[in-house]
């Protein structure tokens, strides 16, 4: 039981990473990282959202949808209370922090629509209890992870000149691409002769 | 009266190009998760492509609709509904007909539900304006969307073909992806520039 534990962590937060290795939520990934405080912010929402969600949606799929064979209603269901979470914490931090509150601004509304929540919330109704909680809570860790590291690199990457036509999100995929290949790397990776090939142009060129 | 023909005839144009001026991937930078995610294969790419295409469309045209009678504060779980219901119906459609394409595709169309092209084209488009046009701009926004996922298939689906098998994984997705809107800035830049050199030019011709 420990052992699947320390998996599922390992898993969800680096080799199954929900943004670099899956590519779910990238709107905020891409939207919010250029900054790292409104990084750890928007981070530490999304995984409370998570969490929530994924426990909410279990009950009510295992203990209500199954039960009275409306499996088929599993998305609106989903979203709904996705969308009435994200309503509720809006609220609670308007009168709470008002500060996070500005810095997260048009972002906060948008977990709604942010696919990593019901990605994570639609991937484990089918496990138990424990397993399901464990990993909604890696998947946000892991998003968190995710963005504080892009911000870091987005912000020296402000200071440096870019090409124009590189300028904006162009360059942050790029950087995001890198990224990802080097949490995939975590995983093992079988390089192929095509790969090989790349790799000793990319050596020869540089030389 | 001709005038405001005139007026309506070029709203029309400008909204039927919308897909390809203001595209949905390239420019406007929506919808990224499915893009890369379908991305790998050309079948994929264009099935989920339809999909996406239903439900805007059919999604965009009731909000459009009842665009008079929804309440301000509660518009967004109103427009959430609408098209969880339409992606609800893709979903039943693929489990019952199209099986094969549901085992690949299946979790990728439940997520039509959170794709912001659909919710922002609602937001900032349908909830304005009238049905006609709304039909017309959710049309053309989903060929963009279509075309820019084929584009994106066939570049990947061909690499890999080619034996490199980085593109069939996330890196690869952003890789191509990002190249593909630096090229996209590209063409903007130059027509922007060859365009503000011929309207100079123009100028300068009735000054003298």
């Amino acid at each position: 039981m420990l052992l699947s534990i320390v998996s599922i962590v390992i898993a969800g937060l680096i080799t199954n990473n929900i943004v670099l290795v899956q590519s779910w939520g990238m709107c905020p990934y891409l939207g919010v990282s250029k900054k790292t405080n409104s990084a750890v912010g928007m981070g530490l929402a999304v995984t409370f959202v998570i969490t929530l969600s994924s426990i909410i949606c279990w009950l009510l799929y295992n203990y209500m949808l199954v039960p009275l064979k409306l499996e088929y209603l599993q998305t609106i269901v989903f979203i709904l209370i996705i969308a009435v979470l994200v309503q509720i914490i809006d609220i609670v931090l308007k009168k709470f922090s008002p500060s996070l509150y500005n810095a997260l601004g048009v972002y906060l509304a948008l977990i709604t629509t942010n696919c990593a929540v019901l990605s994570t919330a639609n991937n484990s109704i089918n496990s138990d209890f424990i397993t399901m909680l464990v990993t909604a809570i890696t998947t946000g860790l892991g998003f968190l992870l995710a963005l504080i590291l892009m911000a870091g690199i987005r912000e020296k990457s402000e200071l440096s000149k870019t090409p124009k036509i590189f300028q904006g999100f162009s360059i942050a995929l790029i950087i995001a691409a890198i990224m990802a290949m080097a949490f995939q790397g975590f995983s093992g990776f079988n390089i192929d002769v095509g790969s090989y090939k790349l790799m000793m142009m990319g050596g020869a060129l540089w030389l | 009266m001709s005038n405001k023909m005139l007026l309506n005839k070029r709203i029309i144009k400008k909204t039927a190009l919308g897909g390809i001026l203001e595209n949905p991937v390239f420019v406007l930078v929506l919808g990224m998760c499915p893009t890369i995610k379908a991305s790998t294969n050309i079948t994929d790419a264009f099935a989920l492509g339809i999909a996406t295409t239903f439900v805007l469309i059919c999604s965009n045209v009731i909000i459009s609709l009842f665009r008079k009678f929804i309440p301000d504060q509660v518009r967004l779980p109103a427009y959430i509904v609408i098209i969880a219901t339409f992606v609800t119906i893709v979903q039943l459609f693929l489990a019952s007909l199209l099986p094969d394409l549901n085992q690949s595709i299946g979790p990728i169309v439940a997520m039509i539900v959170v794709n912001c092209i659909v919710l922002g084209r609602a937001e900032s488009f349908a909830s304005k304006n009238s049905v006609l046009l709304t039909l017309i701009d959710c049309t053309s926004m989903g060929i963009g969307f279509t075309l820019s996922l084929l584009l994106m298939g066939a570049i990947r689906q061909g690499l890999i073909a080619l034996n490199f098998s980085i593109f069939s994984t996330t890196a690869g997705g952003f890789l191509v992806l990002g190249l593909l809107m630096a090229l996209f800035n590209f063409i903007m830049m130059t027509v922007e520039k060859r365009k503000m050199q011929k309207s100079r030019a123009g100028l300068n011709e009735e000054v003298e």
